[in-house]
């Protein structure tokens, strides 16, 4: 997949990256999906710092006689098979959700760039050897290497994270392998060369700043696909486990007893699918205002 | 073409003996004693070293990897010890009701993924093509498990209209099908709603060409033009990505297993996984992993092969 960025201004001044920042927001919240896609993120993120304010009950609160409920107005979405507040446990589920996936994601990114860029200014053998093993690592489906790799490690929190990340790193090596290549080939990169800027100047300065924000846009719209992977891991029982509220620990809990109350299963759905639904709506805004031709990198990671 | 072709077949060979070296590696790649872990902690260290000389554990590393890599390439992926039989022969027997998953959730996604993208390109920014813009991005992210948890609530738990365990009885093909509605729709939802907006955009690409203003101007109308011209160029990207859903679906189809209780190779993995059978966790994913290289082979060389443009590009990337 080639990519060739914008040729930007070599020496773009942090002033002017910041109004690029706040010009990019603006356009955001112009657009319906960007507005949609931001004030659900938002809204998810004040839910993650500070799930206390809103939970009506503790996460593990247990109430034995309030057993498999459906929605009251002591407990809005119901209780589970040991009596435990749905909403609760929901909106504690947010916290867990965005620190699996925010760390799994970042770690692809800084660990894919790295590889990328040794692989493009490098070349050769060491070029080569970073493909074939990124198309071994891409050889399976995501899900699957994450699930195959936990049946090892043992089912963790931290755990999830890296098998996460290491499922995600080929796409970004391969991308920012991608975009190095095309940078390089750009003739300012050649006329810092030719003025004596040592190699690590030249990629922090020049290179770095022209391949970001593509990945960037890339990570936003990867964190909702870890996010369900994560919850799809725990959903099977191999993830983030149990008392932690997990989104997929509460479907599990919730489809073991389907047939008693079905609630749980509903309102863990519905707030995955408003989580998924929010971060794709902000990511592919976001790509469609930084860089339209970008829209090749949308790809389907579970 | 010819050197493509090669070139890309010769990859997908190397990478599939690279994923058998990977499997075979990969449990002395990762901490822990699989053998200890599978027995758990009341297995006594006699049962322990025999386990770990028959799987071939005390044996140097390249020595195994080498031997599962010869033998899978063989179609010996060792015994399961659990139930005594060869690993090979129970993941033969879990393909085809995956395959058979894949193959339907794929048609059904294309059946009323294609109407749709054509409906919305053929009426730009009209009420419907808003509606189904937002069903699309709705759908895409529908995950697999939600799409399959929630069917079974609807369809099975309150309506009791359709059958929600196991696969069904083969031998009745009435009873077969309608165990499959519910994991094929499950399946399917992401990919109607990928296709839908993959034929949209593309079909709108090709309705700006010039030559399709040229159709215009010759008098052909709007139907004609769009359904014998920018159809035709808008259901190559389908093509392809239908190999490619194809991929993702063997994949995805784990939960859906596990969901419906149906058997097939995601369960297969599943229960092993469960039971810590490392030879057959080994042996279905690695049926999994060649199946997905395949799809994606399937799905690049068809892109080749029906779109002349990209044949010439190619030359340039790699």
């Amino acid at each position: 997949m080639a990519i060739s960025t914008p040729p930007r201004a070599a020496s773009s001044t942090r002033q002017s990256r910041l109004h690029g920042v706040a010009t990019t927001l603006q356009q955001l919240v112009h657009r319906p999906a960007g507005l949609i896609g931001l004030v659900i993120v938002v809204g998810l993120i004040i839910l993650a710092v500070a799930p206390g304010v809103f939970a009506p009950y503790e996460p593990d609160a247990q109430t034995i006689s309030d057993r498999l409920q459906g929605p009251s107005m002591d407990h809005l979405l119901g209780t589970d098979r040991i009596g435990r507040d749905t909403l609760s446990r929901l909106i504690f589920g947010v916290g867990i959700a965005l620190v699996v996936a925010l760390p799994a994601v970042l770690s692809a990114l800084v660990i894919g760039l790295l590889l990328g860029i040794v692989a493009a200014w490098r070349g050769g053998l060491i070029d080569s050897l970073l493909v074939i093993v990124m198309d071994v690592l891409q050889a399976f489906p995501a899900v699957i290497l994450a699930l195959a790799l936990l049946a090892l490690l043992g089912p963790s929190l931290r755990n999830v994270i890296i098998v996460i990340a290491i499922a995600f790193i080929p796409n970004y090596a391969r991308v920012s392998r991608a975009l190095v290549f095309s940078a390089k080939a750009n003739q300012w990169v050649e006329a810092e060369r030719a003025l004596g800027a040592s190699t690590l100047r030249i990629v922090f300065t020049h290179i770095l700043p022209n391949i970001l924000p593509p990945l960037f846009i890339l990570m936003a719209m990867d964190i909702p696909s870890a996010i369900v992977i994560e919850a799809g891991l725990s959903f099977l029982g191999l993830g983030v486990q149990p008392p932690t509220p997990s989104w997929g620990a509460i479907l599990s809990d919730g489809f073991q007893n389907i047939i008693q109350s079905p609630w749980a299963v509903v309102f863990a759905s519905i707030i995955l699918m408003i989580t998924t639904l929010g971060f794709t709506m902000l990511g592919e805004t976001l790509r469609d205002i930084v860089d339209p031709r970008l829209s090749g990198l949308t790809r389907r990671r579970w | 073409m010819g050197a493509y072709l090669l070139r890309r077949l010769i990859m997908t060979v190397l990478v599939i003996v690279l994923v058998m070296a990977f499997l075979g590696a990969l449990v002395h790649i990762i901490p822990g004693d699989p053998v200890t872990l599978m027995l758990g902690p009341r297995a006594t260290p006699d049962l322990i070293a025999q386990v770990r000389s028959q799987m071939e554990l005390d044996q140097p590393v390249y020595t195994q990897v080498g031997h599962f890599m010869i033998r899978a390439a063989q179609g010996d992926l060792g015994v399961d010890f659990v139930t005594d039989t060869s690993v090979m022969d129970l993941v033969i027997q879990a393909l085809p009701p995956t395959l058979t998953l894949a193959a339907l959730s794929l048609i059904l996604a294309a059946i009323f993924g294609i109407p749709l993208g054509i409906l919305s390109a053929t009426r730009p920014n009209s009420l419907l093509d808003r509606v189904t813009a937002v069903f699309s991005v709705s759908m895409i992210t529908i995950p697999p498990y939600v799409a399959g948890l929630l069917l079974l609530v609807i369809f099975a738990v309150r309506l009791k209209a359709l059958p929600s365990i196991g696969s069904g009885d083969i031998s009745d093909p009435v009873d077969y099908f309608l165990h499959l509605i519910l994991p094929v729709t499950a399946l399917a939802i992401t990919w109607i709603g990928y296709i839908a907006r993959l034929v949209r955009s593309s079909m709108l690409e090709v309705l700006n060409a010039d030559y399709i203003r040229t159709a215009r101007a010759y008098g052909l109308s709007d139907r004609r033009v769009a359904y014998k011209y920018a159809l035709r160029n808008a259901i190559i990207p389908t093509i392809a990505v239908l190999g490619v859903a194809f991929g993702s679906l063997i994949g995805v189809a784990i939960f859906v297993e596990v969901i419906f209780a149906r058997a097939g190779l995601g369960m297969l993995v599943f229960d092993a996984i469960q039971s810590r059978n490392y030879p057959l966790v080994r042996g279905g994913v690695l049926a999994i992993a060649i199946l997905f290289v395949l799809a994606n082979l399937v799905a690049d060389l068809t892109y080749q092969i029906v779109d002349p443009r990209i044949r010439v590009r190619s030359g340039s990337s790699s």
